[in-house]
């Protein structure tokens, strides 16, 4: 039987929502399932793992090193964490993303990037080119099989459980080489992109980022987040933690608003997963309108308004 | 100081990709190639830390057949001093290549190894942070700014919060994001000159390396179509069907 260690993500003290899609994954591969937390306190993030479905047991692992998350000092502990486990997963974040490869190459394995699908204990689905082939691989089963689950694709476990959360220890000696100097957060009251069950997206044709007033004040009248395309970051008009795309954040909300966003391969890449898009754009042969469940050609300035009222 | 830049060569970003049929792969014969995107924004960085002085030498590696010499060819019209070609043939997985890359970066001596933080082909974003583990150095992932203070490097790192900066002691290991930089335009002379400059071929077995098992592909497969759903004419019509579907 599988015995999978799912390393959590912490932000801002609690329990990253991504954790519970990877639980989602965890249970698909099915087994006995272990959620270590690190940090330097990681107790209200432990409540909150200990009740995802699925789960059997959580282990707080609390030092004063890992007050920051250093893949440096992360990775030794998560090896040392990782004897006798059949699996190691980690969330296709940047946290994962940037750990999970130093632990697979600790432990001289590939690692699987962006697991999409299970289809059984060493066998999955992956996306390749931006998304468009789909791999469907094999692990080897030993020693380990070290994965990032792609968020996107699965569905969040119901907080239905109540599994034991123990204190554990790691000796590992961590190195020095790597110091935390600073994190500019980009603190918004809006609901988190990669969570959001409605999100509304702004492109280049927003023209600049006082008009993307716009599009928040839609988005908080729905009460969705807040995206953009890649050339309205780079135009400016917003920060980068907002773009939406192959090269930004890969989401999928139940209901997508694409505005003034013409549709490029990268962008799609970042929404195909979205149950219904909603496409407003004035020009008739964008791209976006290709793949929009709905599709509306007119002017954004007098569209979104006039929306905003109407719902 | 010397910096080494690993480059892929991959099916260039413009190209629709297309699955074969029978679910073997994608269709790369008679496709575009090129440099992959990341790789470019790395080796401008190299060149930008170079005209700096920074560093003092650059160093193009590259893992692959015959073929990927021309991607050595575009790194060092971009600016590298010379070029280093791991010629071997077949799918490398990248274990295997961050074995490869480790082996001469030790073997170069260099201190700064500045990579593309994925390669566009097989989406996989782990080499980088594979070499720093073998090496046991230190890792700044997606770094959208860089800068080097003696034997220190300072980097901001594209993160889901927003923006990190860490500090890294010399050597270590930075792959970069888009916002990084944009690539140079590479100019006529550049790439004549670039054809002189030196470059070595080397082999696994040269640097000591033994391929690590890899994932098996079973099949490949194109990902399922979205179909074009309705057009509107007006916010009305928008807002009742998405009332009626219970989205709003």
């Amino acid at each position: 039987m599988a015995k999978i260690l799912v390393i959590g993500e912490i932000s801002d003290g609690k329990l990253n929502a991504g954790t519970a899609k990877v639980l989602a994954a965890a249970n698909a591969i099915g087994g006995e399932i272990v959620v270590a937390l690190l940090g330097a306190d990681v107790g209200a993030a432990a409540e909150g793992a200990s009740k995802l479905a699925g789960v059997t047991k959580v282990l707080k692992v609390e030092r004063p090193e890992n007050a920051h998350i250093l893949a440096a000092t992360y990775a030794p502990q998560i090896v040392e964490l990782s004897k006798g486990y059949s699996h190691v997963l980690f969330p296709g974040t940047a946290f994962g993303k940037d750990i999970a490869p130093r632990v697979a190459a600790k432990l001289g394995v590939q690692q699987v990037s962006d697991i999409m699908a299970v289809h059984s204990a060493t066998s999955f689905d992956r996306p390749t080119y931006a998304g468009n082939a789909i791999l469907t691989i094999e692990a080897p089963a030993e020693p380990a099989i070290v994965a990032t689950i792609r968020l996107a694709s699965f569905t969040a476990v119901e907080a239905s459980g109540s599994a034991a959360i123990e204190a554990a220890s790691t000796t590992a000696t961590l190195p020095a080489h790597t110091r935390f100097v600073k994190l500019e957060a980009q603190k918004s009251e809006r609901p988190d992109l990669q969570a959001a069950s409605k999100v509304v997206s702004g492109g280049r044709a927003l023209g600049s980022a006082d008009n993307f007033k716009i599009i928040y004040s839609f988005a908080d009248k729905i009460g969705a987040a807040v995206g953009a395309s890649r050339a309205a970051v780079d135009s400016g008009y917003v920060p980068n933690d907002m773009q939406v795309g192959q090269t930004g954040k890969i989401i999928a909300p139940e209901l997508y608003f694409a505005i003034g966003i013409s549709g490029a391969i990268q962008h799609l890449a970042g929404i195909k997963d979205a149950r219904t898009i909603v496409a407003i754009n004035k020009d008739a042969e964008a791209p976006i309108f290709e793949i929009a469940d709905y599709g509306l050609v007119g002017d954004l300035f007098s569209v979104v308004p006039e929306l905003e009222a109407k719902v | 100081m010397k910096a080494l830049v690993s480059v892929k060569r991959v099916v260039d970003y413009n190209v629709r990709i297309q699955v074969k049929p029978d679910g073997s792969g994608v269709v790369t014969d008679g496709v575009k190639m090129s440099m992959n995107p990341f790789d470019e924004i790395a080796m401008e960085e190299a060149v930008r830390l170079k005209e700096k002085g920074k560093i003092t030498e650059i160093i193009a590696v590259t893992i692959g057949g015959a073929k990927c010499e021309e991607t050595l060819r575009t790194a060092l019209a971009f600016g590298a001093d010379r070029a280093v070609h791991v010629k071997e043939e077949g799918d490398i997985q990248p274990l295997t290549a961050a074995s490869a890359l480790a082996a001469v970066f030790k073997k170069e001596d260099a201190q700064l190894f500045l990579l593309g933080k994925q390669a566009i082909d097989d989406d996989a974003n782990q080499t980088g942070q594979m070499v720093a583990a073998l090496l046991d150095l230190g890792q700044a992932t997606f770094a959208s700014k860089v800068d080097i203070d003696g034997s220190k490097i300072t980097v901001t790192r594209e993160v889901d919060a927003g923006l990190e900066t860490l500090e890294l002691d010399l050597p270590a290991i930075v792959t970069t994001d888009l916002r990084l930089n944009e690539p140079r335009y590479l100019k006529l002379p550049d790439i004549m000159k670039a054809k002189k400059k030196p470059l070595e071929a080397i082999s696994f077995e040269a640097l000591g390396v033994k391929p690590a098992a890899g994932l098996k592909t079973l099949k490949t497969t194109a990902p399922a179509k979205r179909s074009k759903g309705v057009m509107v004419k007006t916010v009305d019509e928008l807002v009742t069907a998405l009332k009626g579907k219970g989205l709003l």
